[in-house]
């Protein structure tokens, strides 16, 4: 089988920060061939100079990560077949959101701090006194789901959020994270949850873009681990936070209203009590209101906004609040 | 100047297990390692770790016994006892630092069945085992601020007046050397599987720390004992856990038939490695294969079970080949997976150069002899890990470190820069590749005078094309291309040590199967192989033996 790939290429010593070069290659390649096949392939026998990191080839040891027609995979995972169109050029770049070292070698750096951030491990207040741990199996099967990270970074490097906000723990380190809170043998389950809570970047920083849950080889879903976070930081008492504030005024003005009221929920978000960030957003409803983007202080009643309310209401009953 | 008390080299379980252990203990320790700690080649152990848990009526003399025959008598026996009566604490211990094993019913560890043993005492998570205790070790180690050398690359071990007193290393992302210097150094740098093709190793599985051991005078023991996992994928030769089987799948031939039935009328699909590789290969050879392959079937598990228990397998099987195994039977055969053999330890680790120790894949201690059990190597990492990094802590007390001199690095700088100084010539891919074909042909599942011959033979062609190898890459940044060549010349001499152990062995015994001489020979053979680099020799290397510790168990026939 042949395939073509189009590899970016970025070398220190001869480029400037930032710049690029594309390089093309055409392969004869085994039909079950990976990308990371043809990689190793063009290392091997077309380019010793291509820098780019492998180990296992069996998609557990999270070495290959790297973005493949625009997202971030493991190109030991990504078959030549199933990745594009027959005979269509496969782009290979480094993953983003971590700079490059090398071709398609990005910073570890980036990664791991994260990871640090969140106290990575198993923190009890007691050991048994014989024997393990005694938790269900369920407990444990549970936290299978992330236990199977890999730390391969795909998620960091597609997520949308540390584009534009460094400071974001990301999907990677809040499921790792996650994985903790829900450990029955942990004891710093709500001093976890709190510091997640309140620090930033932490659990309310995402914005449910998804992209994590989609590139992430190990159906990890970082985002769902996310959301169930912020459920149980509210639950363990953590409302003071402009997350929990948004998510207040976000149900209560669609239960009235039937549709959202945009600046009574900035508003109520910031926290009335906020006076700094008030202050921001008066100078940003100053601007909108010059553009015409103001959006109306007494909001439109949706059509049939009972139905709406009857919903809340009966999912409210349903779970008892 | 980097200094340490102590240096391990190797960041899988073996290398972490010792750090978390000799940070414990109080001393200024270090980790260096050529891939980042979680990329370390332990996350590819699938199917458990074994342990007798006595609290819960298993012996430990059971686990002891069935490791010995497992090994074709060639274990150490006081090793052997070692590691089965240190194996529970090291499961609960792993336990407690948040590994999240498999549990039962009552909310304690549950176990499943592995090969060569009739009892279930392998402790495991669905089929990710090494990876999850991989992951969590690392958290012990962010936990304890461990020093980590990440993304280096050990070029050679300082010795001075016969101690080993440090490492030069290069690090890989700015190409620059370094000496490290510690007053004493562990050794767990993991296998060599990419001596042979195919193999389930990860391409980073090439036998450095053998190599490096080896040039400072370690013997390399039992270097013929190469296993043959019985169930890997052709042409990549990744790996399908024996937990398939110790759940229940079963091997047929192109007849359909379980084949093993026949060859191990008790164990049936768990017997040995060794054994359950022979029958299939023994089927392939007879025309009962399927294009060389055996076929391995779960579909009678179902499709829930397959997907909580052995999870990894059919992402594995789905993702690489297309296959759904609930559906479908595998095709599967045997593949090269963990070498036996390894440098020289005794029980604490030490090797016979004072102050380098050993432990894990790259160490012999020996636990494993002819033959290795499945779910055996994650428990020797742990157990051997921890006592390398005590013994290492206690001898440190007792010397001064290095000179601090600045010659062992000039030296290591001098090889580079000639490196990078050589005319276009051989490269080591091609190199690696015609070996690693040559050695899966002539020390093979089954393998003759002949065979082995032929192995000496491209490995003396190796050993001539080795010093011609020039670089494409000459830059420093991330240089990969000069990483492999340092990798080839440390693969040749490990290729070399086995080749030369295999032709001395003259029986067969475990996984050095000869069929030119079929038989066990206790009189004359049961001894290890103790490969020597000898710069003096016309090969460079010289093989002698030692004697097999025998505690209470005599050698008796084995069968499954």
């Amino acid at each position: 089988m042949q395939a073509k790939l189009k590899v970016s290429r970025y070398d220190p010593e001869t480029m400037g920060q930032g710049q690029q070069r594309w390089d093309e290659f055409e392969l004869d390649v085994h039909p079950n061939a990976t990308v990371l096949d043809a990689l190793i392939q063009i290392r091997e026998e077309v380019d010793g100079t291509l820098a780019l990191r492998c180990a296992c080839r069996a998609s557990i040891c999270g070495s290959c990560g790297m973005r493949v027609n625009g997202d971030a995979k493991l190109v030991c995972k990504s078959r030549i077949a199933d990745v594009g169109e027959e005979g269509a050029t496969i782009v290979v770049e480094p993953m983003g959101n971590q700079a490059v070292i090398k071709d398609l070698v990005v910073t570890l750096d980036t990664f791991f701090d994260k990871v640090r951030q969140v106290d990575p491990y198993l923190q009890p207040d007691s050991e048994p006194e014989q024997g393990e741990y005694v938790a269900s199996d369920e407990s444990m099967v549970n936290l299978l789901t992330a236990m199977n990270c890999i730390m391969c970074g795909a998620c960091v490097s597609d997520c949308t959020v540390l584009e534009v906000d460094e400071a974001f723990i990301g999907p990677a380190a809040l499921a790792k994270a996650w994985r903790f809170v829900e450990d029955p043998r942990d004891d710093q389950r709500d001093a976890r949850l709190e510091e997640l809570n309140d620090v930033e970047g932490g659990i309310w920083d995402c914005t449910r873009c998804f992209k994590c849950v989609e590139v992430c080889p190990k159906d990890v879903a970082p985002m769902d681990r996310i959301m169930e976070m912020r459920d149980m930081a509210i639950e363990a008492g953590n409302t003071n936070t402009s997350g929990y504030r948004h998510t207040e005024s976000f149900n209560k003005s669609v239960k009235k209203h039937g549709r959202l009221d945009e600046a009574r929920l900035a508003v109520e978000s910031a926290g009335y009590t906020n006076v700094p960030r008030l202050i921001d957003l008066a100078e940003i409803g100053v601007k909108s209101v010059l553009k015409g983007k103001m959006p109306p202080i007494v909001p439109h009643k949706a059509d049939e906004k009972e139905k709406i309310t009857r919903i809340f209401e009966k999912v409210e009953s349903e779970r008892g609040s | 100047m980097y200094k340490h008390d102590v240096l391990i080299i190797g960041a899988g379980l073996a290398g972490l297990r010792a750090a978390v252990e000799a940070t414990r203990l109080g001393l200024d320790v270090a980790v260096i390692s050529k891939v980042h700690p979680v990329r370390s080649h332990s996350n590819a152990a699938q199917g458990g770790i074994n342990a007798p848990l006595t609290d819960r009526g298993d012996d430990w003399e059971g686990h002891a016994l069935d490791t010995i025959k497992g090994s074709d008598y060639l274990a150490d026996q006081d090793a052997v006892e070692i590691m089965s009566t240190e194996a529970g604490d090291a499961v609960i211990e792993l336990e407690r630092m948040g590994v999240i094993f498999s549990r039962g019913d009552d909310g304690r560890l549950g176990t499943r069945r592995f090969g060569g043993q009739l009892v279930a005492r392998t402790f495991f998570v669905g089929a990710i085992t090494g990876s999850a205790i991989l992951h969590v070790l690392y958290e012990q180690a962010l936990k304890y601020g461990l020093n980590t050398y990440e993304e280096w690359f050990v070029t050679d071990l300082i010795i001075e007046d016969g101690r080993c007193v440090g490492v030069v290393a290069l690090d890989i992302k700015t190409g620059e050397l370094h000496s490290i210097w510690a007053k004493s150094v562990i050794m767990a740098a993991g296998g060599a599987g990419r001596v042979f093709e195919p193999s389930t190793n990860a391409i980073i599985c090439t036998g450095d720390g053998l190599a490096l051991a080896w040039r400072a005078g370690v013997p390399m023991m039992d270097m013929e004992m190469v296993q043959y996992h019985p169930t890997t994928l052709a042409r990549t030769g990744i790996l399908l856990s024996e937990a398939a089987r110790g759940e229940g799948a079963h091997l047929l031939n192109s007849e359909g038939e379980r084949f093993m039935l026949k060859y191990a009328p008790q164990y049936e699909e768990l017997a040995s490695r060794d054994v359950v590789s022979r029958s299939e290969q023994t089927e392939i050879n007879e025309g009962r294969g399927i294009d060389g392959n055996v076929l391995l079937d779960l579909r009678h598990l179902g499709r829930e079970f397959i997907e909580d228990r052995l999870g990894y397998l059919q992402e594995v099987a789905v993702e690489f080949v297309g296959i759904d195994l609930a559906e479908q039977p595998i095709p599967v055969r045997p593949g090269v997976h963990y070498i036996m053999g390894g440098i020289k330890t005794d029980v604490d680790g030490a090797t016979i150069v004072p102050g380098l120790y050993g432990a894990g894949e790259c160490a012999n201690v020996s636990v494993h002899g002819a033959n290795r059990l499945g779910a055996n190597s994650l428990l020797d990492t742990v157990v051997f890990g921890r006592r390398s990094a005590v013994h290492a802590a206690d001898y440190v007390k007792s010397v001064d470190a290095g000179s601090g001199s600045d010659e062992h690095l000039k030296a290591t700088k001098a090889r580079m820069q000639s490196i990078f100084d050589r005319e276009p010539n051989e490269n080591w891919a091609a190199i690696r590749n015609y070996m690693a074909n040559e050695m899966t042909k002539g020390i093979g599942v089954f393998r003759d005078q002949s065979s082995m011959e032929g192995a000496k033979a491209a490995i003396d062609d190796v050993s001539a094309r080795v010093p011609k190898m020039s670089l494409q890459n000459k830059g420093k940044v991330f240089n990969t291309d000069l990483i492999f060549t340092l990798e080839m010349e440390f693969m040749a001499d490990v290729a070399k040590a086995i080749v030369h152990s295999a032709l001395t062995r003259k029986e067969s015994r475990g996984a050095h199967f000869r069929t030119d001489i079929t038989e066990r020979d206790d009189e004359n053979w049961l001894k290890h192989t103790l490969a020597y680099q000898d710069t003096d020799s016309e090969d460079g290397v010289r093989v002698e033996t030692s004697p097999v510790t025998i505690t209470k168990w005599e050698p008796v026939k084995r069968v499954y």
